[in-house]
């Protein structure tokens, strides 16, 4: 079954066609990545997808319902949730606070209830920081719970970031270049982390340019080029895929 | 953290009792009218501080906000129905008891809305134009939200400047004393000065801590993830949007709040209270207590506007506003009350108290 499908993308900017009549399925329980040469399309696709941007046509359908359009919140609230390319953690605020945040979806305190100081916003807030510390220690980065966000290591502040789109308990996983900046000690470490992820149930979306990272861990691969799609295969497959080899690697006689 | 709101809240409560006892020991209860003021503008300037420290939105409007509520409860309670009072919607407010009939200043009757109505009505109003200004101005950021907001604050400067059924330039005086509770009159009465400082700080009490709930919330993390990072807070299921106008209508009310009560206390109000002057002192003295610091910005307000109250600036109140801010903006841009000055000073203290030890 497949959780998210996407049918007939498109998306210009300007004279631009970014994405054109993409479409691509992931099942569900899947590692599916999506790779490219610079330019292919593959963030403005994942932006598509987790709402930044809205469509020109296609639809994207998540769990049967079609979520085209809809914004970033509300995307996060159907069960998608997604890191970022380049880090986006809140400045100011303990790793913990960091991926509590990541509770949002899950609790419901609002304006009211809170400045009232209701009895259950308290018993809410207990939950979520469990349930954020628990997150936390699944990730091997309990001991850095109060510790400023900001200023962890870099390979750190992305496994806060990992935490907190898990503190969602997405049913799909966008990850935009996870192992981006990391050595390949905090890469394999990763990959490792997906694997982990992956096996508790999350279906993952990944954006990556580590072709190792990439052949090692998905189970399916989709190759865009000029925004269009080339390939979308098995990893082996697409090792193999002359088409994916010449834009990779250009024609014989470049 | 919650045990340390509470201890601080005490605090403020024990503070507020101890100026009191001090200004009647001293006899200069006369002070104390000036700190009820204080108290007044201070529901202003902690609604600001939530609005500009924790989600980063600026207003220069929030004048605009105090003033539709102190002209809103002035009109109301001061505006004679009694030659409407056949029509059917006066009728229907006397049934529902939210008129008052009483005399005015030539003993002739009057009939007018109850000082609480006025003040529900007030809120009401208030929370309505927050809503539809802020809908569409709240998509703006920086520079165009500070211009946008101006631009709102300018419009309530000129609507009441300019409306006779306001008083126009003379504003609207002879307002009501406004009976909270049997025994406790909200007036400028000097016999009434103690009650209405404590009436004053219990307000500001109660705002604060309803503020500090609301910073310690599921609601105050999703408002510092959205200063912090917009798209990020988004992604993560913040309904940004609908925060950052929540937290817009939240400040407009403790700002309209603060209008309906000073307006009763002073027995009347002006167009210069819905000044930009007045915009700006407010943002002046958030930015000076510290964004995003509740605490910092509700001792300046204290501060400079008992300071600006007692005519210390005398006619050079604005220039003092001004020169704070930019003395504010180049040394101290987090404000004094954050960070960086506390620990200023301890340098310099530990560097003073090196010097003074000989070397050996």
């Amino acid at each position: 079954m497949n959780l998210l499908e996407v049918r007939g993308l498109n998306k210009r900017f300007g004279g631009l066609r970014a994405v054109g009549n993409v479409g691509f399925s992931v099942p569900q329980g899947a590692i599916k990545a999506l790779i490219g040469p610079n330019g292919a399309g593959k963030t403005t696709l994942f932006n598509l997808v987790s709402g930044v941007l809205k469509p020109d046509s296609g639809t994207i359908t998540f769990q049967g319902a079609e979520i085209q359009g809809r914004l970033p919140f509300q995307v996060a609230r159907v069960g998608i949730a997604r890191t970022f390319q380049h880090i986006r953690l809140f400045p100011k605020m303990s790793t913990l606070e960091n991926i509590m945040i990541g509770r949002h979806v899950h609790s419901r305190a609002g304006f009211v209830s809170a400045m009232l100081s209701l009895p259950w916003t308290h018993r809410e807030e207990r939950a979520i920081r469990a349930r954020a510390l628990q997150i936390m220690d699944f990730l091997g980065i309990a001991e850095l719970a109060n510790s400023d966000a900001v200023s962890l290591a870099y390979g750190q502040q992305r496994i806060v970031e990992l935490g907190r789109a898990l503190a969602c308990e997405p049913k799909l996983l966008l990850l935009d270049e996870p192992a981006a900046g990391l050595n390949m000690r905090e890469t394999a470490e990763m990959a490792k982390l997906i694997e982990r992820i992956r096996a508790t149930g999350v279906t993952i979306l990944l954006v990556e340019h580590d072709m190792a990272l990439v052949m090692n861990i998905s189970d399916e691969i989709v190759v865009l080029s000029y925004g269009e799609k080339i390939a979308d295969d098995q990893p082996l497959a697409i090792q193999r895929n002359p088409e994916v080899i010449r834009v990779y690697l250009g024609e014989n006689d470049a | 953290m919650a045990r340390a709101k509470y201890v601080q809240i005490l605090l403020l409560a024990a503070c507020v009792i101890v100026v009191q006892l001090a200004a009647t020991a001293a006899d200069k209860t006369q002070y104390l009218t000036q700190l009820t003021m204080a108290g007044y503008y201070s529901m202003v300037i902690i609604g600001l501080s939530l609005l500009m420290g924790y989600t980063g939105q600026i207003s220069l409007g929030h004048a605009g906000f105090f003033a539709i509520g102190g002209y809103t409860s002035a009109f109301l309670t001061t505006y004679n129905l009694l030659p409407h009072k056949d029509a059917p919607a006066v009728t229907v407010l006397a049934q529902c008891g939210m008129l008052l009939s009483g005399k005015d200043l030539y003993d002739a009757d009057i009939l007018v809305v109850q000082p609480w109505a006025a003040c529900i009505a007030a809120v009401l109003i208030t929370l309505a134009v927050a809503y539809v200004i802020g809908r569409p101005v709240l998509k703006l950021k920086g520079h165009y939200l500070a211009m946008a907001t101006l631009g709102f604050g300018t419009i309530v400067y000129k609507m009441v400047l300019g409306t006779s059924l306001v008083g126009a330039a003379d504003g609207l005086s002879d307002i009501p004393a406004f009976q909270l509770f049997p025994g406790l009159s909200l007036s400028g009465k000097s016999s009434l000065r103690i009650q209405n400082y404590y009436i004053a700080w219990g307000l500001v009490i109660v705002g604060v801590t309803l503020l500090l709930n609301l910073i310690h919330s599921r609601v105050g993390r999703g408002l510092r993830a959205i200063h912090g990072a917009e798209d990020a807070a988004n992604a993560m299921g913040v309904d940004t949007a609908a925060f950052k106008l929540r937290i817009f209508v939240v400040s407009a009310v403790y700002a309209a709040l603060g209008g309906v009560f000073l307006t009763h206390f002073n027995g009347g109000i002006g167009p210069s209270e819905a000044s930009i002057m007045k915009s700006v002192h407010y943002v002046a003295i958030v930015a000076i207590g510290g964004m995003a610091n509740l605490w910092g910005a509700l001792t300046m307000g204290v501060a400079l506007n008992f300071l600006s109250l007692r005519g210390y600036f005398g006619s050079h109140d604005d220039s003092v506003f001004g020169l704070i801010l930019v003395a504010v903006m180049l040394f101290a841009p987090e404000g004094i009350g954050s960070t960086g000055a506390p620990t200023m000073i301890r340098a310099w203290i530990k560097r003073l108290g090196a010097r003074e030890e000989p070397a050996p």
